[in-house]
């Protein structure tokens, strides 16, 4: 075959190209939507009626009892055992007063793992063996062996403390190393020529920090960092092992009373309330400085 | 040897490095740099990437720490160590080659932190003179903005003003139009023409040849750590002495950058 002009290696100008889709174009506009609409009623409708059919009556019961739900989530339950709302409040007021200490905490081993001066080096080798233990070794392991081991030290009022002050020790400790972690990472994110300027324009290496380097940190790593605390609140129920009535405890002793699983759905419930809420936020958060930085370029 | 024709009166010398040698690791960068900058002087540092140019002005103001020689500002010896690094910073600026600006802050908020901080001026003072200083190129309507809806030429030239705002004695410009697109370069080399006309001392890192010949009240060429050559941009660039200058020029000049 003669060779055509331009039909080098690699170059082919021979073979047919087609321009088309090989599937049906996807809908669009107002069929868009009659196809959503569609899916959405019947893949809802399937849910609705695996859950009203009627051999599902035990499931019904057994997970969501109207009368269960009702009892374990109101205030005073009749004669029974515990609220999982007054149980809820536990769990909020654990996670609310943890997770402040835990960024404070978590700042300042980050930033001390970071120093440079001598006299510091003993101390950033035990945040180091600290942020490895931590996180190394199983929440509920740390939980029994302080929440048992400190009282039975019998050492005045360290040893006198309630569960809810030992299981708030532990999580904050815990937490602490993994917050630390993330931390640093944001800060190592934030380039060094932004320290650079700041030291130039005669800042303290606190202010930078504090003003330049922190601030730029958190925004970087803000969703790692509301993951953990997002993961904090649910291990709120860790606390259980020492025996406080915190959500996941309430829910287990009502249903072992009742023999019914409800009251798990109550908690379940409550737990999302929690974390939802702070998961959207985070969102939000991260959608405003997206967009408030790319307004102008683009 | 001709005198160069007397453009300004220059006053005292401020800066003056003696020897000055730098290394990172194994490789050697400044390799004995003797420097003198008197008040109201503009010195230009030329020569190619990895020259030196940028580690010379870091060593200036403490980013760096030199390893021989001496740099001495204002009669005081830089290598003291009871010199304390933030007070020698504050009587100089320094912008950096990428802006640095903080992009958390608003536009005003980084003119004002170091007054505030650094000199303890209160905000509605450190946002008055900041104010002014916006005004002054020209970027009022912008106090409020964070940074990365600027342009490049107006984050440099916000950069510019961030240490004017500390009332420096001297600037050092560390390739400040480098990361510019082409059509920006000149609103913020005019700002530092400008700067020079008022008296500004100023040591800065260029490749804008053109501007280092029309601003430079002298020009150093370097080259592996060392000056070569340095005298009145005049004579540098129409008559240099070394082989090594004559060549640098003239791969500029291929480059169609002169």
């Amino acid at each position: 075959m003669a060779t055509q002009p331009g039909a080098a290696a690699g170059v082919s100008d021979e073979a047919p190209i087609s321009l088309y889709a090989q599937r049906p174009p996807r809908l669009r506009g107002t069929a868009g939507t009659v196809a959503s609409t569609v899916s959405t009623i019947v893949l809802v409708g399937a849910i609705v009626v695996l859950f009203l059919l009627p051999s599902s009556a035990g499931f019904r019961h057994e997970f969501f009892s109207p009368h269960y739900l009702w009892e374990s989530f109101r205030l005073h339950p009749s004669d029974y055992l515990y609220s999982v709302s007054k149980a809820f409040l536990y769990t909020v007021l654990l996670s609310v007063i943890c997770e402040p200490i835990v960024l404070v905490l978590a700042l300042a081993v980050a930033t001390l793992r970071m120093t440079t001066g001598p006299v510091l080096k003993p101390f950033r080798g035990l945040c180091i063996a600290y942020t490895d233990f931590a996180r190394g070794v199983p929440l509920i392991l740390i939980m029994l062996w302080v929440g048992f081991g400190i009282p039975e030290l019998n050492a005045g009022w360290i040893s006198s403390q309630s569960v809810f002050v030992y299981g708030g020790m532990v999580l904050v400790f815990t937490y602490t190393a993994y917050v630390s972690e993330v931390v640093r990472a944001g800060i190592y994110s934030v380039p060094r020529s932004q320290a650079s300027a700041a030291r130039s324009l005669g800042l303290s290496s606190r202010d930078t920090l504090a003003r330049v380097v922190v601030p730029q940190a958190v925004r970087n790593v803000l969703p790692a960092l509301l993951n953990d605390f997002v993961s904090l609140q649910k291990d709120t129920a860790i606390v259980s092992v020492l025996g406080a009535v915190e959500l996941t405890h309430a829910a287990q002793a009502d249903a072992s009373y009742w023999f019914n699983s409800a009251p798990y759905a109550i908690a379940a419930g409550f737990y999302l309330l929690l974390t939802v809420p702070l998961t959207r936020y985070t969102d939000r958060l991260l959608a405003k400085d997206r967009d408030r930085r790319l307004a102008g370029s683009a | 040897m001709s005198a160069p024709p007397a453009q300004k009166h220059l006053g005292e010398v401020v800066l003056d490095a003696s020897g000055v040698e730098k290394s990172f690791g194994v490789l050697q960068v400044l390799r004995g740099i003797d420097l003198s900058l008197r008040k109201h002087e503009v010195v230009c540092l030329i020569g190619s990437s990895g020259s030196g140019k940028s580690t010379l002005l870091r060593c200036c103001n403490l980013l760096e720490r030199i390893d021989g020689g001496t740099i001495t500002l204002f009669d005081h010896d830089l290598s003291d160590p009871r010199i304390v690094e933030d007070r020698v910073r504050r009587h100089i600026g320094m912008v950096f080659q990428s802006f640095n600006l903080f992009p958390h802050l608003t536009v005003l908020n980084n003119v004002t932190l170091a007054p505030r901080r650094v000199l303890g001026q209160s905000r509605a003072d450190a946002e008055a003179s900041a104010l002014e200083l916006l005004a002054r190129i020209g970027l009022s309507d912008k106090a409020s903005e964070y940074p990365d809806r600027l342009s490049g030429g107006q984050q440099q030239r916000v950069a510019i003003v961030r240490c004017l705002a500390m009332e420096p004695r001297m600037l050092l410009l560390d390739e400040i139009t480098s990361a510019l697109d082409p059509e920006l370069v000149t609103e913020v080399l005019q700002l530092v023409s400008e700067l020079a006309d008022q008296g500004m001392t100023m040591l800065l890192a260029t490749h804008e040849m053109g501007f280092a010949r029309e601003v430079a009240d002298t020009v150093c060429f370097l080259e592996e750590g060392r000056i070569l050559e340095s005298g009145p941009p005049d004579r540098i660039f129409a008559a240099p002495t070394q082989p090594e200058t004559r060549r640098f020029l003239q791969r500029i000049i291929e480059a169609g950058r002169l």
